[in-house]
């Protein structure tokens, strides 16, 4: 643990001067719970609670781009603000979009969970049914899908008289030479 | 050599509309097209032999360095003439042969044009990129022409057959091109070619270009596409199975032959695939009945020789080889246009039934045979002159490769000659011979035992198919044709296959003219004496040899009943398209191995594995590698800390609840904590934001839980549970570890550094995180409200079900007195008695102003005369502030988000109050129409710019002096900020009505309703319509 080095929090009205970009222990560990609760939610079935706990890790994400952005400061509004005490505003103005994105991701899950619940009765994530049937064809070695075409048949011997040409039929009659079905399928 | 091209693109799209207008006798027309590519190498002819190639080079992509290089030297202009050539007379020969009436016509000269094409571009292509292009579209075409009959089950399966096979080369041929451009620098074949790279990727290269050309021209072990091919049309067969695309692997061994043939690898696997596919080929070509599998694998062979002959690097068998080529594409092409011929006028292909037809058809025999004796190799033909150069420079062991290599290919040569004898003399004795009846059922005998293996091999479906095809045939399938039946044929269709014919004559009278045109590319070969082309080398071994090779052919051939009874006795090892078709079943079972063990169905598996991907890779592998000294501080600000620590307590309980309600109510309480982490932060915008979204979130989930069961339902999830917890630490500490190194480990000067000042000077505002959003980083902003239109347009659908657009609830407008004292009745009224009316119903007497417009629709029970108050008193105030917000936005905290979700939740609190005809009543638009408009107004701004004669998106400010307002500051991005305002009231609105509004109108659905409901309401709704829970 040598190489922590536990700084005092500075004055808020005088940030740390130049782009020191020491972070802040405390936003470190927001992030870690918001991070674990929220992926120990996401992998819930209830969508409800996968909803919840999207929401606690786009929190979380928001406070990382924060702390990735920079040290903390003032509200970046020139004439507020010294340009130098400002906090970073590009990140700022990712996190705005991103909460309200949020928003609509929310309102989705949401109505997608009411429609389950009007479906089913909860609002769970099942397991996709037709996962779950080329899973147990694969367990069987069955052919996962019908094609006659490859279907072991005839050598080339017994398939080639099948195989004919609309031709011009050189002044004789039609009786012998056209195939009834001209190998077609039955 | 681009307007070749253009033309053949131009007469293949046309195609269809020829046919249409000419029927059959369009093929004239397409004929033009490749006749005008021949007539092309023709006029080159003394350019090309002076060693002054014609090039042409058009910039196609110049960021990949693709460009459209062609280059007719030699080789190409060989090739030319050949592809040329039997294109034209293929095409001629096509007007005759199909019936008036056959179907698919029009698709079928468009296709095959479109393959002349392919092949014209593919020999003349200068650029390994470009190459590889046509060489697809030739694959491609091949497909479509092999297919052309796609009802019938053969033709299916042979096409899709021929395009895995040669498309799996094609992409092995595509990995070595790229290393062969990347390793000599240059995508240009002929400077690659000069100069061949040298290393171990090159190797895998060559080894790879060669597996390429295997694929295409049928060597073994791939070489089972080809027979399987000859369910295409007889001329298709004619043209690409024996003349021109088959030839793109030789073509494309002859072409890096002079540059790679002295190494070792390549060597090898010439001679093993030349040798080992003439001989496989010739000794199946033995044992066919049908006309054309007996020429296809006479090709197979054939091709094996001409690879071997090309590619084994010296001089002379160079030029043998394509000498050979030549008179391969001349007999092969006019056999099988007579093959067409012969199966046209007799119904039968099969030799068995054959017998008399050259009687009839003495014309088409004579042809045939001309053609028979080229490929036999008997003097004076073209067939003949090559084979004798490819023996002569054999004998004389050159003594380039090993000793073995001389001796294999030498006797491998001369067996596989005496094959080609054999199965050739059998080709014209089955097609024209007249058999005496007694021969025939001594062949029709040989054919039963041939024929046994098949069911002896368990093959029940083979031995029902053969049933099904007799029992089709009214007549007996196996009788002889009778002879008098043969009208003789049109000279449109005898015409092109003799042209072909004596055009093989005519190069083996005068084979010094072959020597003159070909040699010159021989020459390029880097080893060997150069070879020469001659009619008679004086006597000596060679000479020797031919005749062994004639008497042991003839005696083949008379033995041939023998021949077949023994192949049918020793044939048991398994035919290369029964391991084809085996592999792709295995290629079946293992993608759905993969499949059932990746794709598990489990949203939680998924999630889980993506995560500790994260943990793993980025995480793990990731952090290791960071060697810089690792600092924290404490806090910013000493009020971070117990901000986080609410947080940490808001969060924990809300993983441990069970009621629904109070887990939303933890997650919003962290949600404002956040809040207060911006703030401290110092962005003000940020956490202005978050309260209102935060806000919005759960008054819109405790909306949606009205209906939910209040608790989650108990699933016994203890054991998962700890490995959830694991993995939720585990990405909980990899992300912390983020955050402490992502600052740290910041070097470049972060591009914000100069936005404040480029706020104010081009984006004219103050607040930077705004002028970010509508100016600075505009475009950002623009994909980010599309997805919130696109959100709120999904929310809608899922919960309308039918359509979002249409009525909007209003009290009034509607008149609807089913709406009265109804919404949200779904609670007993337990204060009714008490409530009264101040004055009898029916008295026309002055009643209160409603606070609400649509108070009225509220159930008695659920109205609150203090909330209608409040609400009337702030629901104007607070639009009026969203709108100052609006305005102030940039140059102050605020602007479109802040504002538009301020407003949101101004219509919130009136639905809450009022009910979803007071929210009709609010806000009386359709959000579809506010999302739009605010998604073009934001778009549509920028344009403005560029009508402007600036840049998209760039802001104009605009300072006027108005006399009563005074100065007006006037920023154009914020009609962009009034854009995204919109948009997001659209959005909230549009949650409102549906979350809100629209589960209200289906909860209140009464079955009785239903009547008169829009039809199968109650169905879509689902059976859990009623059954919720009340919040």
């Amino acid at each position: 643990m040598s190489g922590y080095l536990l700084a005092a929090g500075g004055d808020p009205a005088t940030p740390d001067a130049g782009l020191s970009m020491t972070p802040s222990l405390a936003l470190v560990l927001a992030i870690g719970v918001l991070f674990t609760t929220g992926v120990y939610l996401l992998l819930e079935r209830s969508l409800t609670r996968v909803l919840i706990g999207f929401i606690l890790i786009g929190n979380g994400a928001n406070l990382l781009l924060l702390v990735a952005g920079g040290r903390a400061g003032g509200a970046p509004i020139v004439g507020i603000t010294p340009v130098e005490q400002m906090s970073d505003p590009l990140v700022q103005a990712m996190v705005l979009t991103a909460i309200v994105i949020t928003l609509g991701l929310t309102a989705f899950v949401l109505s997608m969970a009411y429609r389950s619940w009007q479906l089913h009765g909860h609002d769970e994530v099942q397991d996709d049914l037709e996962d779950r049937r080329i899973a147990r064809i694969a367990a069987a070695n069955q052919p996962s899908y019908e094609d006659t075409d490859t279907e072991e048949s005839g050598s080339l011997d017994t398939e080639a008289p099948t195989v004919r040409d609309e031709t011009s039929t050189l002044g004789r009659d039609d009786r012998r030479r056209r195939h009834p079905d001209g190998g077609r399928d039955e | 050599m681009l307007l070749l091209l253009v033309a053949h693109l131009l007469m293949a799209l046309a195609a269809p509309a020829l046919v249409s207008l000419f029927h059959r006798r369009a093929f004239w027309v397409m004929a033009l097209a490749p006749a005008s590519a021949a007539v092309y190498a023709l006029a080159q002819t003394s350019r090309v032999m002076d060693g002054d190639y014609p090039e042409q080079t058009v910039s196609w992509v110049p960021s990949l360095g693709l460009e459209l290089a062609f280059r007719l030297d030699t080789l190409s202009w060989f090739m030319l003439l050949v592809v040329g050539g039997v294109g034209a007379l293929v095409l001629v020969y096509c007007s005759a042969y199909f019936s008036a009436t056959a179907a698919g016509l029009r698709r079928f000269g468009a296709v095959l044009t479109a393959f002349a094409g392919a092949m014209v571009g593919l020999v003349t292509a200068d650029d390994l990129l470009l190459l590889f292009v046509f060489w697809e579209l030739t694959t491609v075409f091949s497909y479509l022409l092999i297919g052309h009959y796609a009802d019938r089950k053969a033709s299916r399966r042979a096409a899709m057959q021929a395009i895995v096979v040669t498309t799996a080369g094609g992409l092995a041929m595509l990995v070595g091109l790229v290393v062969l451009g990347e390793a000599a620098g240059t995508y240009r074949l002929s400077a690659v070619v000069a100069d061949p790279p040298h290393g171990t990727a090159v190797t895998v290269a060559v080894v790879l270009l060669l597996v390429g050309a295997a694929t295409k021209s049928a060597l073994i072990p791939f070489h089972f596409w080809l027979p399987a091919a000859m369910a295409a049309p007889t001329p298709v067969s004619a043209y690409l199975h024996a003349a021109a695309m088959v030839k793109a692997g030789v073509y494309l061994v002859a072409r890096f032959a002079p540059a790679f043939a002295d190494r070792t690898e390549w060597k090898v696997l010439v001679v093993v695939l030349g040798v080992g596919t003439m001989l496989v080929g010739g000794y199946r070509a033995l044992r066919q009945h049908d006309l054309k599998l007996v020429l296809a694998f006479g090709t197979v062979s054939q091709l094996g020789l001409i690879v071997l002959l090309v590619g084994y690097g010296t001089r002379g068998a160079a030029l043998a080889g394509l000498a050979m080529l030549g008179a391969h594409a001349m007999f092969k092409a006019a056999l099988f246009l007579v093959v067409g011929i012969v199966d046209a006028a007799t119904g039968t292909r099969d030799l068995r039934r054959l017998t008399g037809v050259g009687r009839r058809l003495p014309a088409t025999a004579t042809v045939a045979a001309l053609a028979t004796l080229s490929m036999i190799g008997f003097p004076p033909f073209a067939g003949y002159v090559a084979k004798e150069a490819g023996l002569d420079t054999l004998v004389h062991g050159v003594g380039v490769g090993d000793g073995w290599a001389d001796g294999v290919v030498l006797w491998g040569f001369v067996l596989g000659s005496i094959l080609t004898v054999g199965y050739s003399l059998r080709f014209w004795w089955g097609a024209f011979a007249t058999k005496d009846p007694l021969a025939t059922s001594t062949a029709r005998g040989a054919h039963v035992p041939a024929n046994a293996h098949v069911p002896a091999a368990g093959d029940v479906s083979a031995r029902r198919a053969r049933n099904a095809s007799r029992a089709a045939d009214a007549d007996d399938p196996e009788a002889p044709v009778d002879p008098a039946d043969i009208r003789p044929p049109s000279i449109l269709l005898v015409g092109p296959p003799a042209v072909l014919a004596l055009l093989g004559l005519a190069a083996g009278l005068f084979p010094h003219v072959g020597e003159a045109v070909l040699g010159p590319y021989a020459d390029t070969y880097p080893d060997g004496e150069p070879g020469h082309l001659t009619l008679w080398a004086g006597f000596g071994a060679p000479v020797a040899l031919t005749l062994l090779v004639y008497a042991a052919g003839i005696l083949l051939f008379r033995q041939r009943g023998w021949v077949e009874r023994f192949q049918a006795s020793m044939w048991d090892a398994p035919e290369a398209d029964r391991v084809y078709r085996r592999t792709m079943r295995r290629l079946d079972e293992l993608a759905a191995d993969v499949t059932a063990a990746t794709q598990r169905g489990s949203l939680p598996f998924y999630l889980g594995a993506i995560l500790v991907v994260l943990v793993a890779g980025p995480g793990i592998a990731g952090l290791a590698g960071w060697s810089g000294e690792l600092r924290v501080k404490a806090w910013d600000r000493p009020a971070q800390a117990v901000v986080v620590v609410a947080i940490a307590v808001a969060t924990i309980l809300a993983t441990r609840a069970r009621r629904r309600l109070k887990a939303v109510l933890l997650v919003g309480a962290a949600g404002y904590g956040n809040a207060a982490l911006f703030l401290l932060h110092g962005a003000p915008d940020l956490a202005m934001t978050q309260v209102l979204v935060e806000t919005i979130t759960l008054a819109v989930m405790v909306l949606v839980l009205r209906r939910l069961p209040p608790y989650f339902s108990d699933r016994p999830l203890a054991r998962s549970r700890w490995l959830r917890l694991g993995v939720g630490l585990a990405v909980g500490i990899v992300m912390m570890a983020f955050a402490v190194v992502a600052p740290l480990a910041r070097v470049a000067t972060p591009v914000s550094v100069d936005f404040p000042a480029e706020a104010k000077e081009f984006g004219g505002g103050s607040n930077v995180v705004n002028v970010t959003l509508v100016d600075i980083r505009a475009w950002d902003t623009v994909g980010e409200i599309s997805v919130l239109l696109v959100a709120a347009t999904g929310v809608a659908s899922l919960v309308f079900l039918r359509r979002r657009s249409g009525e909007i609830p209003r009290a009034q407008a509607t008149g609807d007195l089913s709406a009265q004292e109804t919404v949200w009745g779904d609670v007993p009224d337990r204060g009714g008695a008490l409530r009264t009316r101040g004055l009898p119903d029916g008295a026309d007497a002055p009643r209160m102003r409603p606070w609400l417009r649509a108070e009225q629709t509220l159930a008695p029970q659920r109205r609150s005369v203090i909330f209608e108050v409040v609400t009337r008193l702030v629901f104007h105030s607070m639009v009026v502030f969203a709108l100052f917000l609006l305005f102030s936005g940039h140059n102050a905290p605020g602007g479109g988000f802040a504002a538009g979700l301020l407003v949101g939740i101004a219509l919130l609190v009136r639905y809450l109050a009022g009910g979803r005809y007071e929210l009709g009543e609010a806000a009386p638009v359709n959000p579809g129409l506010l999302l739009g408009t605010g998604l073009f107004l934001s778009a549509g701004v920028g344009l403005l710019a560029l009508l402007a004669g600036g840049q998209v998106l760039q802001s104009v400010i605009l300072d006027w002096y108005l006399p009563v307002l005074g100065h007006v500051h006037l920023v154009t991005s914020l009609f962009f900020d009034i854009g995204v305002f919109l948009l997001v009231v659209g959005l909230v609105l549009d949650i409102l009505r549906s979350l809100g509004g629209e589960i209200d109108r289906q909860g209140e659905l009464a079955p009785e309703d239903l009547d008169r409901g829009p039809e199968n309401e109650l169905e879509l709704l689902g059976p859990h319509r009623t059954g919720g829970g009340r919040a």
